[in-house]
């Protein structure tokens, strides 16, 4: 962890482990979809329809696993200052946000023909929705400065806040949704699932943890070459202009 | 260290009321969103005495978010806050006092004129009373976490629309437990001490987090 915290180890690293990463991703996503699509029995209410469970769970569950990656994150930018963890938390939010959409989304898609409407305001759809705001929110952030030092806590300290606010909203969701209990709403705790069904799933989810490592990283590896870019563009700008008048210097920002 | 709290105190209440300070314009606000609503939703009394709290509270959450860029920006753009950050007193107590002092001029007259906008809205008087009291109790982390908010998005020229976006999700507890326990006492059968007591303990709780989240958000957005 310390040891990768210097950028440039972090990159060395990095560069070598993401080929693999990523092919490790491919043939496991590669596995999965084949299991979830040609090997998995339909189920015998929802008919093919449940395949889209095996890209919907695992979204879901990732798009919460992103969210506490970025916390402790923002805890290692906060605490620790770590170079990297800023890197981390805003390589992780566009992430987050994609995987949380592929959930609305999906699972938007599977309500339509299980619950013949494609949202309903249950209690779990809505947190969902929150957390997709609260991403949505946090890329506004961070996109609003034009100096990633300074972006950098202050996303932090937001992320934080969000972090402990998330267990409320879900709480205080759930007693809105007991509330206003609609007429007739699927349960979720039916029936178990079978294996045939369950390891299709894990190897999804195995594959989509892979899928988030090798995009976090690839992202991380972006956002650092971007800063490169922009200390090497405010370098040669100011040296351009000579040393009398380096008071006067006019840089020009890249564009992110 | 209190007298200086105390000051601090007075002198935002005092630059609340004085000339041009904008702060009664969130009571305006608050009244216009109550107008307009009937005008959408249809003059049927029987609809609005029903939605009468949610309007209530949603008005109230509107119009505190709205204030909210005033909390910290004005003294962020006349470089005083620069000051408050290098005085004696602790930053997280300046924010805790300038919180207040929003609360008590900004937010407490939208407590005081709710009863108001309720009769216009048909309320029955244990709607209005259980509006007016849930509104005086959840306010306060209305704008506690209002004001981690403002603070994240002073150091941006235009936070704003920022500010309501960032805001606006993490209120959602106060909303539902500040409707849920009005509509306890309108709708019958359904436990009202739980939900007002929930909504009590976000607001302590935000009393004692949220100028920490605040003072260090000040702190790193000044770097």
């Amino acid at each position: 962890m310390w040891k990768l915290a210097n950028p440039g180890v972090f990159m060395a690293y990095s560069g070598r482990l993401l080929p693999w990463l990523w092919a490790a991703t491919g043939a496991v996503l590669a596995i999965g979809l084949y299991q979830a699509f040609f090997v998995a029995p339909t189920d015998y209410q929802q008919g093919e329809t449940v395949r889209i469970m095996f890209i919907h769970v695992p979204a879901a569950w990732f798009s919460m696993f992103c969210y506490t990656v970025m916390a402790t994150s923002a805890i290692g930018t906060l605490v620790w200052r770590h170079p990297l963890a800023d890197v981390s938390v805003k390589a992780a939010i566009p992430i987050g946000a994609v995987f949380t959409a592929v959930t609305l989304i999906t699972g938007s898609l599977w309500g339509k023909p299980m619950w013949g409407t494609w949202w309903v305001w249950d209690a779990r759809l809505t947190s969902v929705l929150v957390l997709f705001l609260m991403y949505l929110g946090l890329m506004a952030l961070q996109n609003a400065f034009d100096d990633p030092g300074r972006a950098a806590r202050v996303t932090a300290i937001t992320v934080l806040v969000g972090f402990i606010n998330i267990p409320i909203i879900k709480f205080s969701v759930d007693w809105w949704y007991t509330l206003h209990q609609p007429a007739s709403v699927f349960r979720f705790d039916g029936p178990t699932i079978y294996p045939t069904i369950l390891i299709p799933l894990l190897i999804m989810a195995a594959g989509f943890m892979l899928l988030f490592f090798a995009l976090h990283i690839t992202a991380m590896r972006a956002e650092i070459l971007r800063r490169r870019i922009r200390k090497i563009t405010l370098l040669k700008a100011r040296g351009s202009t000579g040393p009398g008048r380096r008071t006067a210097t006019f840089t020009t920002e890249p564009a992110e | 260290m209190g007298s200086a709290f105390l000051a601090l105190l007075i002198r935002d209440t005092r630059l609340a009321f004085s000339h041009g300070s904008g702060a009664h314009l969130g009571l305006v606000f608050f009244l216009v969103f109550i107008v307009v609503l009937p005008i959408g939703v249809g003059p049927d009394l029987n609809l609005l005495s029903r939605l009468g709290p949610a309007f209530l509270w949603i008005g109230a959450l509107l119009s505190v978010l709205l204030g909210l860029d005033r909390l910290f920006q004005i003294d962020s753009e006349d470089g005083t806050l620069d000051l408050m950050t290098m005085a004696d007193l602790p930053l997280e107590l300046t924010v805790l006092a300038k919180t207040i002092a929003h609360w008590l001029t900004s937010v407490l007259p939208l407590v005081l004129v709710s009863p108001l906008l309720g009769l216009m809205l048909n309320m029955s008087p244990e709607g209005i009373g259980m509006t007016a009291l849930t509104l005086f109790v959840g306010s306060p982390a209305l704008t506690l976490i209002g004001a981690v908010g403002a603070a994240v998005t002073t150091a941006l020229p235009r936070g704003g629309m920022l500010l309501a976006i960032l805001v606006l999700p993490l209120t959602l507890p106060v909303l539902i437990f500040g409707i849920s326990t009005t509509n306890a006492v309108i709708v019958e059968g359904l436990p009202f001490r739980t939900p007002f007591l929930l909504l009590g303990a976000i607001s302590l709780a935000s009393l004692a987090l949220a100028p920490f989240a605040a003072a260090a958000a000040l702190r790193s957005g000044q770097g």
